[in-house]
């Protein structure tokens, strides 16, 4: 092991100073999400706003990141803009591998910058540059342009964020490495709001190995086992988008803002037709011989005379879902050009997908006009889409800052609350029932990826409230574990308990190595407490009608058992994340 | 003799498996750029990746640079690294015409011996073992080349 504390580095972007920290508590939180949640602790504020110049911007890695395959993410966690509670959100491209190799276990930004600022930290620099020059630069661009501000090639990671960020939107991204996202829940926003257009790190340090033979050999396995495997095989094959038809043929694919649940056009925009079309190669995280990232293309001719050009665009299927198939557009080409914009403006492509299918639904009802939408929003229409991204991203009128602000603030103004598709923030990709709503509705992270819900929806027909809870919250902590090591949750059938316990042990952290279920079960109370002390109550959480009005393999949607279910989860919720004891009284 | 050459580099995921193996077994280290293959984007992933590596020259830049015989001249391309010769002073990097050669930041060089470890664990297959190749006037020790 490197060490077995945590070192920290915070940086004020107030004062322009930093300071490293140094942090036990290694054997209660592992890291990743878990010692994110205690940085928030020490340098969040529960009761002041999001945009509190104040409040920190965290990222956090984990006691493995570097030493195995696919332990290749980071963690990102802040108060979010979306809905003013602490969050978080996970991204692999380098920069877990980046903060590894700059000697950090967390970066924790605080403060905000006079000037659009972009920050360089590595083992051996810190550097602020002014880059008010980069104000309203897309996060391509601005990407290019930080390429050619620092050092380091190969060796770094570059973050930043595009216009929509900048206008605070609450839903803007923090784009990292290009074709990797903190997506959720206004990670960008964050950097907005203190004035942060991009952040390099630098890994260019390096480290002892561990001593003995057993690390080199566990490493193998372990890789032999994630390449040579089946097991992996849907991620670099066809990818994620994958699940396009099966999702379809469970009637649980979300379609024109989930006006239907499956549509005979799907199979325009399944991951095969993706692949076979427009892919143009694979790339991975850094430290990922996995490689699930699938980069299309685009050639679009520009003038006459045969003038073309052509872009890069990566796709996967919560993309293809909430552009293509929530928005009607079936064709490849055009959900990547959709994509291409949401991707520049910097907004998280699954809110900005969710966000407009409903403002379509809305316009096509009434509920709003032209006079709100300025465009004639129509179902596949791409072209009219891209504009009206740009016009999100611009908050070109009151209708549109509301939107960009979340599907609910409009609906507060305009109505529509019904057939809104928000389960905490916009949807993720899964009609699968009832498990599934209530796990993303109430979720710490409002996303899919809490727990299984969705896997628990198609393969259980009966309605059992309480193994369905337990499901919910035994699944919920397994996933915490991997998010504690932040490892890529694609990985989770082949890092068994067992397995994570023999690698921390590989690589000396054998205190550690004793059970990650008891420390993880510790973080899933942590985080819920976190969560809580920001205001989140799980029991006023509303699933909007339209969930109750769908059909799915199993039938229609059986509101009771929802019902059951949502108090249930709200419950057990409560529960873990009570106040400690000791807590209580000061607060 | 055989040596290692990234032949198939459009292949290439951005894993850097191969850089981190390198570390790990030939140089005993956790790291990415202390190895003798490193990988970066050619200007932006977008336009894919480029291996850092030796390729193996006959004669060596790096080897005439060196003055304390730290790298000497390895049969059929590349160098030989005895680390106890080296007093850390950087020319073997600067002399290198593809920048295969990583100094750390205490000047202590890494470059590839060609020993194909990294290999197994490129999951696109980019990395080879291939034959020297025929050098054009015969014999590699045959110095007076009629250009
Ligand atoms: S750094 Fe070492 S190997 Fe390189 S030229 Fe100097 S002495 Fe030789
Ligand atoms: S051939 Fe050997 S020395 Fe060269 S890059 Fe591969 S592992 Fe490193
Ligand atoms: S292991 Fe292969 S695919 Fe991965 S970075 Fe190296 S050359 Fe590229």
């Amino acid at each position: 092991m490197i060490r077995d504390y945590f070192r920290v580095m915070v940086v004020n972007l107030g004062t322009g100073k930093a300071n490293i920290v140094e942090r036990g508590g290694r054997n209660e939180v592992l890291g990743g999400t878990g010692l994110a949640a205690r940085l928030f602790q020490e340098f969040g504020h529960a009761d002041r706003p999001w945009n509190d110049p104040d409040q920190p911007m965290i990222l956090a890695i984990g006691p493995l990141t570097g030493y195995y395959p696919l332990m290749s993410k980071t963690c990102c966690s802040f108060k979010s803009p979306y809905h003013d509670q602490y969050a978080e959100s996970y991204a692999g491209g380098k920069s877990a591998l980046s903060l590894r190799f700059a000697d950090l276990d967390a970066l924790v930004i605080t403060g905000r910058a006079e000037r659009l600022t972009a920050l360089c930290v590595g083992s051996r620099r810190v550097e602020l540059k002014d880059v008010e020059y980069l104000r309203g630069f897309d996060a391509l661009s601005t990407g290019r342009a930080l390429r050619k501000m620092f050092p380091g090639s190969g060796r770094r990671s570059i973050l930043r964020i595009g216009p929509a960020a900048e206008k605070l939107s609450t839903y803007a991204c923090i784009n990292v490495d290009t074709y990797r996202h903190f997506g959720r829940l206004g990670g960008g926003t964050v950097m907005g709001v203190k004035n942060l257009k991009g952040i390099c790190i630098l890994g260019d340090r390096g480290f002892p190995l561990p001593e003995g033979k057993a690390y080199p050999k566990l490493y193998k396995h372990i890789f032999e086992q994630l390449t040579s495997t089946e097991m992996m095989s849907k991620y670099h094959g066809v990818g994620t988008a994958v699940n396009i038809s099966p999702l379809n043929g469970l009637k649980s694919l979300p379609w024109k803002n989930l006006q239907q649940t499956s549509s005979p056009h799907a199979e325009r925009i399944s991951g095969e037709t993706f692949a076979d079309e427009t892919l143009l190669r694979n790339a991975a995280c850094a430290g990922c011989p996995v490689g699930c990232i699938h980069v299309g293309f685009v050639r679009e001719q520009f003038q006459t005379n045969n003038q073309y050009l052509y872009r890069q665009v990566a796709y996967d299927y919560e993309p293809i879902f909430a552009v293509g198939g929530m928005l009607e557009i079936i064709e490849p080409g055009e959900v990547l050009r959709v994509l291409d914009v949401i991707e520049k403006e910097g907004f998280d492509c699954m809110s900005c997908g969710v966000a407009l299918a409903w403002a379509t639904e809305a316009l096509e009802r009434g509920d709003i006009s032209e006079d709100e939408t300025l465009l004639p929003l129509k179902w596949g229409d791409a072209e009219t889409y891209m504009k009206a991204v740009e016009l999100l991203s611009q908050q070109e009128n009151e209708f549109y800052s509301l939107l960009a602000r979340g599907t609910m603030r409009a609906v507060a103004r305009y109505g529509g609350g019904d057939y809104a598709c928000v389960l905490g923030q916009e949807m993720a990709g899964y009609a699968t029932g009832e498990v599934f709503f209530v796990s993303e509705a109430l979720g710490f992270r409002h996303a899919h990826l809490d727990a299984g819900g969705y896997s628990w929806d198609q393969k259980h027909e009966e309605k059992d409230v309480d193994a369905a809870l337990k499901f919910l919250v035994e699944d919920g902590r397994k996933r915490i574990i991997l998010n504690c090591m932040v490892g890529c949750l694609f990985s989770r059938g082949v890092y068994t308990e067992a397995l994570l316990d023999e690698a921390l042990e590989a690589v000396g952290y054998t205190d550690l190595a004793t059970g990650v279920d008891e420390i993880a079960f510790e973080v899933q109370k942590l985080r819920w407490r976190v969560r809580i002390s920001t205001g989140y109550d799980p029991r006023t959480v509303k699933i909007p009608k339209r969930y109750s009005e769908i059909t799915t393999w199993k039938g229609p949607l059986d509101t009771e058992y929802m019902e059951a279910l949502r108090q249930g989860f709200a419950q057990r919720i409560m529960e873990l994340g009570a106040p400690l004891p000791e807590d209580a009284p000061e607060k | 003799m055989k040596i290692m050459r990234a032949t198939r580099m459009e292949r290439c995921i951005g894993c850097h498996s191969c850089s981190l193996a390198c570390s790990r077994q030939v140089h005993k280290v956790l790291s990415w750029n202390k190895a003798g293959i490193r990988i970066a984007s050619s200007g932006g992933l977008s336009t894919g990746f480029e291996a850092r590596v030796c390729l193996a020259c006959d004669p060596a830049p790096c080897v005439a640079a060196c003055p304390t015989g730290a790298f000497s001249q390895r049969k059929g391309g590349g160098v030989i690294q005895k680390r106890n010769l080296c007093i850390r002073c950087g020319e073997c990097a600067k002399a290198c015409p593809v920048d295969a050669i990583f100094l750390d930041h205490q000047v202590n060089p890494y470059v590839c011996i060609h020993c194909g470890r990294c290999i197994p664990y490129c999951p696109h297959d980019c990395l080879e073992m291939v034959e020297v190749p025929e050098r054009r006037n015969g014999s590699n020790k045959d110095k007076e080349v009629a250009s």
